[in-house]
């Protein structure tokens, strides 16, 4: 390897872009369901647990591949664990010092986050084998991938469920006035399932190549 | 006459939608049509089979004709509770005409959005339109109560017949009945408009003028919140004649026991309906009935087991709902299980769960979710049977 790769090589912009679409982390790898249904009844919650999450995969994804070479193959999950507690607990005191609102309806979710399997399985599956610099953008581009849907997806639950988005008023009130009501099956937990569900039915069907053949 | 200018009509637009034709890619609304209106002269080609002119839109026919008694009832009863909660005297066709204008354009809303749905699918597919929704189109209406918006109702079809329904690969292939997902989908989304006191008589919800010290709860309701004695609109106590007839609040096809059992006995008769489970429901439902009535405690537990039966959804659900051949259990055993277990849970439910005075439509649903496991059991069993036996003789 006397040549240099560039910083954004078409393999490097490919980390960044696969979990986005083709191998994302919810609807192709069906990972990290749990948070997804829990936090995304409202639009702001899913924003900020997308950056929490955003940078503790990012930042854990560098350090542990920075340390690939020193962790025993025996403790190595351990080892993980404690990087991405101690970036969990970074994030939650951060948003509990500047966002106390939303650190409070968060509640236990961030801490939580250390449990996302998303997380472990990315080091595990590639910052354990990968340079620092694609194991950030990995992390990067798999947080996106989560954050994308969870946006979607309390972005249909919000303005279906309660009408508001990121908690302003947009169903104007004379629908309210006409009848209309807002859907109580929105502000449920099942319903996350059927509206991730229903991408994952809009993806496939535009992406033939994701379609298991039985 | 009219009918054979009607086929000539049809052979004669029939060459467009064949292949290479200009409207081919209408073909399944175009057979949908053409086998509605007659029997599709298709013949087996190979292997011998026999096919009984009786196809699935002709069976489906059959379950909508057996559910117009509870239909008819529940058009004169819905005209029957708003007069009486105004305290008028009105005639019976009086009666009939007003619940008629109340419950018609439920059902025209119910078949249009859920029709229209199934249409599009089966051309996006390519596949024949299925027969399925001609029975749930009317179920949906008639577990409605009668003054639910009508957009709700075109919401939660829609939302039977693509996620109950569809997304499982249409008729046939649903796990759970297309009819009780749109109940159900009701009940979470809108509580409001599918519970409580005011939504079972026509008008109520909308501020009605009533006689002074009317209620429209319903019997489980007033169940639910431990009632000594069970009564009317305007505190008079309930006959158990009342509860059999069905003049009584509830939903639109629900509260007749009598129009549901001569559908009952439409169904079995003409072999479309599995009495193994009506009765087992209705078993089911009695003997969990009468344990709760061994122990009883309060007006709850005490409530005698055979009014379980002929109260709410019971009757209704178990004839209509728990048949539902697609849904059901499969094997012979498993219907006596399948059925059994729907009316212990759907009494379960009720008399332990006041948030859900109507427990026959969770009961459904969680024994559609485990007919397939009872199926399985039950081929297991008789596998092993079998194998015992054979080991025997060798």
């Amino acid at each position: 390897m006397t040549e240099k790769e560039p910083l954004f090589s078409a393999k490097n912009l490919k980390l960044l872009r696969e979990p986005l679409g083709s191998s994302n982390p919810i609807t192709v790898q069906v990972l990290g369901i749990c948070s997804a249904l829990a936090i995304t009844v409202q639009l702001k919650p899913a924003i900020v647990m997308t950056l929490s999450v955003i940078v503790v995969m990012s930042v854990s994804n560098v350090v542990i591949s920075l340390m690939r070479k020193m962790i025993p193959p025996r403790i190595r999950i351990i080892v993980q664990l404690v990087v991405i507690a101690t970036m969990v607990i970074l994030v939650d005191e951060v948003l509990a010092a500047y966002a106390y609102d939303v650190s409070k309806q968060l509640s236990v979710f961030v801490g939580l986050i250390i449990t996302n399997c998303i997380i472990m399985g990315r080091l595990e599956a590639f910052a354990l084998a990968n340079k620092p610099w694609p194991s950030f953008l990995d992390g990067l581009g798999n947080a996106f991938g989560y954050g994308l849907i969870l946006i979607i997806v309390s972005f249909f639950r919000e303005l279906f469920g309660s009408g508001t988005l990121l908690g302003y008023q947009v169903v104007p009130e004379s629908f309210y006035e006409a009848g209309y009501a807002n859907n109580g099956l929105f502000v449920l937990p099942p319903m996350a399932l059927i509206v991730v569900g229903i991408i994952i039915w809009v993806q496939r069907a535009k992406n033939n190549d994701l379609v298991e053949s039985n | 006459m009219l009918v054979n200018a009607l086929r000539r009509y049809i052979d004669k637009i029939k060459p467009n939608v064949e292949k290479g034709g200009k409207f081919h890619f209408l073909k399944s609304t175009f057979e949908g049509f053409e086998t509605f209106l007659f029997v599709p002269n298709t013949v087996t080609t190979s292997g011998a089979h026999i096919r009984d002119a009786n196809d699935m839109k002709r069976a489906m026919i059959l379950v909508v004709m057996a559910m117009i008694p509870a239909l008819l009832f529940g058009m004169w009863n819905t005209g029957y509770q708003h007069f009486f909660a105004q305290g008028i005297e009105a005639g019976f066709w009086e009666t009939f005409w007003f619940g008629f204008l109340r419950v018609f354009p439920i059902i025209v809303v119910s078949y249009v959005t859920g029709l229209g749905i199934e249409f599009v699918f089966a051309q996006i597919r390519g596949h024949e339109i299925n027969e399925g929704f001609l029975v749930s189109g009317m179920l949906i209406p008639l577990v409605m109560p009668v003054d639910v918006p009508l957009w709700m109702v075109a919401v939660a079809t829609a939302f039977a017949v693509i996620i109950g329904k569809e997304v499982f690969g249409g008729s046939g292939m649903n796990i759970l009945n297309p009819a009780l997902t749109a109940r159900a989908f009701l009940f979470f989304a809108y509580p409001t408009w599918m519970s409580g006191d005011k939504v079972w008589v026509a008008g109520l919800a909308n501020g009605m003028e009533t006689v002074d010290g009317y209620s429209g709860a319903t019997i489980l309701g007033q169940a639910a919140q431990n009632k000594d004695t069970l009564v009317n609109g305007l505190g008079e106590p309930y006959s158990a004649w009342d509860m059999f007839l069905g003049t009584i609040p509830g939903s639109i096809g629900e509260t007749s026991t009598i129009a549901i059992l001569l559908g009952a006995i439409f169904l079995i008769f003409v072999g479309v309906g599995s009495w193994k489970v009506i009765l087992s429901v209705f078993a089911g439902g009695a003997a969990m009935g009468l344990l709760l009535n061994a122990f009883g405690g309060n007006a709850l537990l005490d409530m005698p087991f055979w009014q379980h039966l002929i109260v709410g959804g019971f009757a209704f659900g178990a004839v209509f709902m728990a048949t539902d051949p697609v849904s059901a259990a499969q094997t012979e055993k498993g219907k006596w299980i399948y059925g059994f277990l729907i009316g212990i849970l759907a009494v379960l439910i009720r008399v332990f769960n006041p948030g859900y005075p109507e427990g026959m439509m969770l009961a459904i649903l969680l024994m559609n979710v485990f007919a397939p496991l009872i199926d399985h059991y039950v081929l297991e069993a008789n596998i092993r049977k079998r194998l015992k036996r054979a080991k025997v003789q060798a």
